[in-house]
């Protein structure tokens, strides 16, 4: 009697696992088809149109979030970006999954190869570099020239009572501990900006580093993130490294004075990074604003860029998405700017505005201006 | 719910039997019951088992996809660097040169001495667990912490280790004579020491209470002491489950990647000694992952991942043989 009604009990369960899976196959047919209807009614209807997707640097994404929120009242349009870093930004650009990518570094000549079309670098943004330190003992600022920082990213200068670094720093009493360097261990545009200013003033970084969002670094200690690197300079006595400017402002940070290419120092902050980018810009944008002939401008500085394609019309992008598509962007540049300051990211110079203007001009859809 | 669905099989079940008891019907209908039921009994034996087949087959398809996955995509990186991507010394993205010794070294370094520092721990609370005290409030909370160190995730053991863990460990170089800096080999051993002990811990206590009492108690009667009952009878039978444990704990921190990466200090150089920063296959992994953008890195980080798996592998396959080992003795 007990094992019978066992058995009778485990065919049910088993028909039960049946009748559920059977209907779960049955549901997802289904499912599938009515989505399937849902993306075409939505492709004829337009509905569509009104949302962009964009990908990349995950310096741009809290300006982004606060732009997109503020253009999405004033237009309705919904943007959805993800903030999955520069490099994957530009591989979802080219595998044309997104609407627009944004990076902390111009697509270099490989990715420029991959891309199927030609992309268009819009600067929308300037973020700087800041070097933060621990010394607990020193009150006035650091200062830092070129060749200094770059002895001791090297690894070549070891403990802060060098006399490279007294001679720049006249009368500050420096410590005799052991500099502890800390850089970032996740591939960034911060990484790039940082180490692409290395290569230009320093020979020996150029040939021994190099430039990159990832390197081999000679020396130091690696964090996660700019918080890792925060981490690591707030803990250790000692310590320097490099992070965004507006991390080291909201977490009220001691950052160094570094000398520019006219040899002042200057002191990183919103005004000095925006007249780092008021030189002359190429026509395509592609610029490093690292150590800029800018007398009063910060050298560690860099643009920040979204990337659309020239031609729009691929796929099955419609013109009305493709116009959404510009005039957020030309929106971002211009009126959006006003949202940067908020956040320590430094509004676009002059100059940079009236080359994104003549860029994104440049776009076509189907051979045609898309803009006037 | 339950109870209505019992009710209705007891009726569906019962009463054809009923019926045919009751009516004494003939044996032919008696047999023609059996048979179908006997058909549907080897129906639902046939549709079970196949579905326990399908489930296992599932695991090791999963397990070969995700290794011909890395292999696959590992292709470009092993044809352009060759077999000496293995002792290559140096990471450089930049340059395209991609040598995984670093990142090896630091992994083994860092588990095999998370390893060595956890066993005692581990050890120690299944023998006070598994033979002193099986039952109890105290072994009961004891038992549950332990169990929810491997809850706790690791992201957690990271930023603890980062905070707390690190300025000791600093401390202790200062005084020690090694480069101050914290971050290191050690320390990321140290949390996942830590972390490891529940894994080798919670298996040791089962195998140390299945040690047949008969056996513990002839070597009381001998005039055994409980310490001398636990290194001749209860060690030596329960050596091959402890040994599992340890192995499984060990495949555990080959792996950890979040706690490990926020205090290992991240460098590609070659770790001089056990307080060096240095970095793990996982950790570089994760790393460098999201801004890989050139097809060679990208690739050299896959075959990474290869080489953590086929360590993984190779580790497993010796920690079985001398399972196998101390079972046959």
């Amino acid at each position: 009697m007990k094992a019978n009604f066992f058995k009778i009990k485990s065919s049910l369960a088993a028909s039960a696992l049946f009748a559920a899976l059977s209907i779960g196959m049955v549901s997802c047919g289904g499912g599938g088809s009515t989505s399937g209807a849902d993306s075409t009614s939505s492709a004829t209807g337009g509905s569509e149109d009104n949302s962009i997707i964009g990908a990349g640097s995950s310096f741009d994404n809290p300006l982004f979030s606060k732009m997109f929120s503020e253009y999405n009242k004033l237009n309705g349009l919904k943007v959805n970006y993800q903030s999955v870093g520069s490099g994957a930004g530009i591989s979802q650009l080219t595998n044309k999954t997104v609407d627009f990518g944004a990076s902390d570094a111009p697509m270099n000549g490989k990715q420029d190869s991959a891309a199927p079309a030609a992309v268009l670098h819009i600067p929308v943004t300037t973020g700087a570099v800041v070097l933060s330190y621990n010394l607990s003992e020193v009150k006035d600022t650091l200062l830092l020239s070129p060749a200094v920082l770059a002895d001791i990213f090297l690894g070549k200068i070891t403990k802060w009572n060098d006399a490279k670094i007294g001679a720049i720093n006249k009368g500050v009493k420096l410590p005799a501990t052991a500099i502890v360097i800390a850089h970032r261990s996740d591939g960034s545009g911060t990484s790039n900006i940082f180490t692409t200013y290395l290569s230009k003033v320093s020979e020996e970084w150029s040939t021994k580093v190099g430039k990159g969002s990832s390197v081999n670094w000679p020396a130091g200690l690696g964090g996660k993130g700019n918080e890792g690197v925060a981490g690591l300079i707030k803990q250790t006595p000692g310590a320097i490294g490099y992070i965004e400017l507006a991390y080291a402002i909201q977490n009220s940070m001691p950052y160094a004075k570094v000398q520019n290419k006219s040899g002042n120092f200057i002191t990183p902050n919103i005004a000095s990074v925006t007249a780092a980018a008021n030189i002359k810009i190429p026509d395509d944008s592609k610029v490093s604003l690292t150590n800029t002939e800018a007398a009063d401008g910060y050298p560690i500085s860099g643009f920040s860029w979204v990337l659309i394609y020239k031609e729009q019309k691929y796929g099955t992008r419609s013109l009305a998405k493709a116009t959404n598509v510009l005039k957020l962007i030309s929106w971002q540049i211009h009126d959006g700017q006003q949202y940067g300051s908020a956040l320590y990211y430094a509004p676009l110079s002059p100059a940079a505005v009236s080359i994104g203007d003549a860029i994104l001009k440049s776009a076509t859809y189907d051979g045609k201006p898309i803009l006037q | 719910m339950d109870t209505s669905v019992e009710n209705s099989m007891v009726t569906r079940s019962d009463l054809p039997l009923r019926v045919i008891d009751s009516a004494k019907a003939s044996d032919a209908v008696r047999i023609k019951n059996r048979i179908r039921r006997s058909f549907r009994q080897i129906r639902t034996e046939s549709i079970f088992k196949r579905t326990l087949v399908i489930m296992g087959m599932l695991m090791v398809i999963l397990v070969l996809g995700i290794l011909l996955t890395l292999i696959v995509q590992s292709l470009p990186s092993i044809k352009s660097l060759g077999l000496k991507y293995l002792w290559g010394r140096v990471w450089d993205p930049v340059q395209d040169i991609y040598g995984a010794w670093p990142f090896l070294l630091g992994t083994l370094l860092s588990s095999f001495l998370a390893l060595i520092i956890s066993i005692p721990f581990s050890i120690a609370v299944a023998i006070f667990l598994g033979e002193y005290y099986p039952k109890g409030w105290l072994p009961d909370l004891l038992k549950n912490t332990v169990e929810l160190i491997a809850a706790v995730p690791s992201v957690i053991y990271g930023f603890w280790g980062l905070a707390v863990l690190v300025p000791i460990v600093r401390n202790m170089e200062s005084h020690i004579g090694v480069e101050p800096v914290g971050v290191g080999i050690f320390s990321s051993s140290l949390i996942l020491a830590v972390m490891i002990i529940p894994y080798a811990a919670s298996l040791g206590r089962s195998m140390i209470q299945m040690v047949p009492s008969p056996l513990k108690e002839a070597a009381y009667g001998l005039g055994a002491t409980r310490w001398e009952v636990i290194r001749s009878v209860v060690l030596p039978y329960t050596k091959s489950g402890l040994f599992a444990g340890v192995l499984l704990s060990l495949g555990r921190a080959l792996g950890e990647t979040m706690a490990v990466t926020m205090v290992i200090g991240n460098t590609s150089l070659i770790p001089k000694n056990i307080f060096a920063p240095g970095n793990t296959m996982a950790s570089v992994i994760a790393n460098e992952f999201t801004e890989a953008d050139k097809a060679v890195y990208l690739s050299a980080l896959i075959e990474l991942g290869l080489v953590l798996f086929l360590v993984t592998v190779v580790i497993n396959m010796i920690g079985k043989r001398i399972i196998d080992r101390f079972t046959n003795e």
